[in-house]
């Protein structure tokens, strides 16, 4: 081992990159943005039941201001788009995108006019969490996925 | 009080007026010509006996091919008479209907409605903006001619609703506000 076996003080030794990895992927705010029954789904994924809190990303934000992550749950309409987009833009950097549901990856059912065929069209999109709607644990999987990719992500 | 019943009350105030009662399954339903429209609203909702106070909603069916090809609907409610009429106007591809705002001020987004989603067109209406679909948006989507599955890209800004100079003047504002107050 390195300097942990020199020293009589028991500390530990990382790099700096490692510990903003971890700290960043295990306090991830998510900012509420439900937009469809997805939304129900996400919602019964943040209480009891299911318990995001094991994963550290329970505490939903009314502000994208305090915000790093956007889970986009449900259809999003061609009028919703430019509201969605403002949002994203205001959150701090590092932030992460999910898309929730067949309707936000892809429009789902909803093959029309009125709402956008995936809303990578709109904002940059980290994960997607198949399913009509997903269930709760298809949605913890996505952050979990997403905690992975944060702890392999550089930080400068 | 069925749609006759009503017919007979409303036919004397709107002299020279084709009303025509219709078929229904839930409550009474008459057809009104487009030139008396207004005319017969003003009489549903100022006679004392039948004092449609509430437009409930306004619509439209478009009935393509047929001609004359739409149906502009009023679900109208009296609450002090506890009635409830539906009314219908043929209007024909092209042709517009005069907007009952001046008898039920509520008419003005249901009209903004029906003339985005179907292109009929409400004359005297002050305001007949797009509603549901984005400002810039070509087309009337529930016409049953319209290509419902298209792709086109999405909007991902708006237009500012205030200018820099007109932001900058509010804050200047309140800032002299709060040093007043305070």
């Amino acid at each position: 081992m390195g300097i942990e076996s020199e020293i009589e003080i028991p500390v530990l030794t990382t790099t700096v990159e490692k510990m903003v990895q971890w700290a960043r992927k295990s306090a991830i705010w998510p900012v509420t943005f439900g937009l469809a029954c997805c939304a129900i789904e996400m919602m019964a994924m943040s209480c009891s039941r299911y318990d995001i809190a094991r994963f550290g990303a329970e505490v939903f934000r009314g502000s994208p201001r305090q915000a790093d992550l956007m889970i986009i749950a449900g259809r999003l309409s061609r009028k919703m788009a430019p509201a969605l987009r403002r949002i994203y833009d205001q959150m701090p950097e590092p932030k992460w995108v999910i898309s929730m549901g067949a309707c936000a990856s892809v429009g789902g059912v909803f093959d029309n006019y009125a709402i956008v065929q995936g809303v990578d069209q709109v904002v940059p999109v980290d994960v997607y969490v198949p399913g009509c709607p997903p269930r709760p644990e298809s949605l913890i999987y996505g952050i979990v996925q997403l905690q992975q990719k944060i702890s392999r992500s550089k930080i400068a | 009080m069925d749609a006759a019943a009503i017919l007979a009350t409303l036919t004397p105030l709107v002299p020279g007026a084709a009303f025509e009662a219709s078929p229904s399954i839930d409550f009474a339903t008459i057809y009104v010509p487009v030139e008396r429209l207004v005319d017969a609203c003003r009489a549903l909702r100022e006679t004392r006996e039948l004092s449609f106070e509430m437009l409930i909603e306004v619509t439209a069916v478009d009935f393509f091919p047929r001609t004359p090809r739409f149906e502009v609907v009023y679900h109208l409610v009296s609450i002090s008479n506890r009635l409830r009429l539906r009314l219908k106007v043929r209007v024909p591809e092209g042709a517009s209907v005069p907007t009952v705002q001046g008898v039920w001020p509520a008419a003005g987004w249901p009209e903004r409605e029906v003339w985005d989603m179907f292109g009929i067109v409400f004359d005297g209406h002050p305001d007949l903006r797009r509603i549901l679909m984005p400002e810039d948006w070509t087309g009337h989507p529930l016409r049953k001619d319209y290509p419902v599955q298209i792709r086109k890209v999405a909007q991902t800004y708006e237009p500012l609703e205030v200018t820099e100079q007109e932001f900058r003047a509010n804050l200047e504002r309140d800032r002299t506000r709060r040093m007043t107050t305070h």
